[in-house]
């Protein structure tokens, strides 16, 4: 998802790709037609992409300034940085802050451990192999709406959902007439949202992570297994190394789409019982408080923040690009 | 469901400290190798399905009747309908669940074609004929998509009323170009490094020019990457809401935006509610399982082969 710029020019790649200009130097009328010939077909997307994309954010800045209320458009004034300072005072704001931290570690941190152990388990060869994965792949599928539409209606809800109504089986099994039957969202709502991300982005870091294992020099594993490394030493020494950079960049990218999490937080709790994020509140303060100039600065403020994973983020690609580059 | 011995897996861990394969095929070792590994195999199973067993329910309780649907504990054995799904369709007294999907059919659809138009000559221009500086190019192009979609959303909202786009479907096919653009220029540029240089340079030989080297020989080789670019769009744009809960209202409301709808303005019906979201669901898990290979590629942006 795409709106908005990178105000900062990604970090500079190692250039992985001398040739077009080691390429000795052709005449200069014909190179320079021939230089315009070849970037003529990169025009469109690129200008397409900034004016849709760049030109929106520049106005989210400059509307950051203003102190402007919709439903009050005569009041605009120009307030400088104070919409910044509120954003940094406000409870309900910086509260937010604090929730799109926690909600994005517990998912990135969980949905990595869990999909390291699955792209393990399916690195064997079995029986219906290719079967399970797909089962595997399927709650990363669901449309994200129906996904926490399944986990509020279906799975929580008190009365009827799927896991009191198990847990009610699974007691009755020994007898108990009156198992507990929590309320899950209202008892632990920042959980419950966190739960449905992590099933949902579980399969994506294994998919990722899969994928790392598959690659693997197999005559370094063989080498290694010849000299007698237990699977464990295979694994530490061999293995993780390897998978590094693969986890590393499900670490980034997973970060990079939960911190703009809206469709779980909006369907599940709608925001509330402490687990409105950043995203959501500002649709909030923008779409039903109509103060502009501080969804604004709100949205700058997540802009910068993720401009700051996006650093590393785009050194962690750069750097399996630039391998990927070297390969070929 | 049964396991097959895998001892030529390289390297998943366990506690195996002797390699099967250079032991007597039949001795104990071996035999304990194989156990093993068949019991991974059905833990693998058995992983699988708990883990797909939300989705699964979903699907048996949009094929129950609502009192079957709503019962603790739940039952498995109800007789299974598809009146759900036919009310649903059928759209009693709710609104018809239709247009939304028009809307959404239409909103991918043809932002993904936008995206195939404008992305292939792009790639093209990365990966054939490398222009100067096109690591920075694309790494512009990849720094849009790393940004927050909220911070962009006001200024989209102000201008769309001011030119009385709001609740235009085509508004939000432009956004969604926008926003699958980079992914689908990263990934075609990955898919189109493959395609043989010669067989370009033979086209261009014989006088063929851009638009016609791209149609007749680029594209078909690499079909099968630009057909998995395509349905990842489809599902990136499919899936969408912040966008289409902002920006659309009556007329050019979306399928998800249609779901959150759904459950306030009817009230609960937990089998209505599953049938509708397996419909939902539908287009995006078979273009996701039809592209699980190119998944990975096209998720990581590309960087993951």
């Amino acid at each position: 998802m795409s709106t908005s710029v990178s105000a900062a020019p990604p970090p500079a790649p190692p250039d992985p790709s001398p040739p077009a200009e080691s390429r000795p130097p052709a005449a200069p009328r014909s190179g320079r037609a021939r230089a315009w010939a070849t970037r003529a077909p990169l025009l469109p997307a690129l200008i397409f992409l900034i004016a849709v994309t760049q030109l929106p954010f520049v106005a989210t800045l400059f509307i950051s300034l203003f102190d402007w209320n919709s439903l009050n458009p005569d009041a605009r004034s120009f307030a400088g940085l104070s919409n910044y300072g509120s954003v940094f005072t406000d409870a309900d704001l910086r509260d937010s802050v604090f929730t799109t931290m926690l909600l994005t570690a517990t998912v990135v941190i969980a949905s990595v451990v869990l999909g390291l152990l699955l792209a393990l388990l399916l690195d064997r060869k079995f029986m219906g192999r290719g079967f399970v994965r797909t089962l595997l792949i399927t709650p990363f599928l669901l449309v994200p709406v129906s996904a926490a539409l399944l986990w509020k209606h279906v799975l929580y809800n008190p009365e009827y959902g799927l896991l009191n109504g198990g847990w009610a089986w699974f007691t009755g099994l020994f007898g108990v007439e009156d198992p507990s039957q929590p309320d899950w969202i209202s008892d632990m709502p920042l959980l419950a949202v966190e739960a449905s991300l992590v099933w949902q982005w579980t399969p994506f870091m294994m998919l990722i992570l899969l994928a790392g294992l598959q690659s693997r020099p197999l005559d370094m594993m063989e080498a290694a297994r010849l000299d007698g490394a237990n699977a464990w030493q295979m694994f530490a020494f061999l293995t993780l190394p390897h998978l590094r950079r693969y986890l590393e960049l499900g670490v980034l990218l997973g970060s990079i789409y939960i911190v703009q999490n809206f469709d779980a937080v909006f369907t599940i709790t709608a925001g509330g019982l402490g687990t409105a994020n950043l995203p959501y509140t500002i649709y909030q303060t923008f779409y039903q408080a109509h103060e502009y100039g501080l969804a604004s600065a709100a949205g700058v403020v997540v802009v910068i923040g993720t401009i700051v994973i996006a650093t590393f983020a785009l050194r962690v690609v750069s750097s399996l690009f630039s391998e990927e580059a070297r390969r070929a | 469901m049964s396991t097959l011995s895998a001892p030529k897996t390289a390297g998943a861990p366990g506690k195996a400290s002797t390699p099967a394969q250079h032991q007597d095929k039949y001795g104990p070792a071996a035999r304990r190798a194989k156990r093993r590994s068949t019991a991974l195999g059905l833990l693998a199973w058995v992983i699988g399905i708990v883990f797909c067993f939300p989705a699964l329910w979903m699907l048996l309780t949009s094929l129950h009747s609502e009192s079957d649907a709503a019962t603790n504990p739940p039952s498995l054995t109800a007789p299974l309908t598809f009146d759900n799904f036919s009310a649903f369709f059928g759209a009693e007294g709710g609104a018809s669940p239709w247009p939304p999907l028009i809307n959404s059919v239409t909103a991918s659809v043809f932002s993904t074609l936008f995206v195939l138009v404008l992305a292939l000559p792009a790639a093209y221009a990365l990966s054939i004929k490398p222009v100067r500086k096109w690591t920075d190019v694309m790494f512009f192009f990849l720094s849009t998509k790393m940004l927050p979609v909220v911070a962009g959303l006001l200024p989209v909202y102000l201008f769309a009323k001011n030119v009385g786009m709001l609740d235009n479907i085509w508004l939000l096919v432009i956004l969604y170009t926008s926003m699958n653009l980079p992914i689908a220029v990263w990934m075609m540029q990955s898919f189109l490094a493959d395609v043989p240089v010669s067989i370009i340079e033979a086209a261009q030989v014989d006088g063929a020019r851009v638009p016609t080297v791209l149609m007749r020989v680029v594209a078909p080789v690499a079909a099968p990457g630009i057909a998995a670019t395509a349905l990842i769009c489809f599902i990136f744009s499919w899936n969408e809401l912040l966008f289409a809960r902002v920006l659309t209202g009556v007329t050019a409301q979306t399928a998800p935006v249609f779901l959150t709808g759904f459950v306030t303005s009817q009230g609960l019906f937990l089998a209505q509610l599953c049938a509708a979201s397996v419909v939902v669901s539908l287009p995006v898990l078979a273009a996701g399982f039809a592209a699980q290979d190119k998944l990975v590629q096209g998720l990581s942006l590309g960087a993951v082969k």
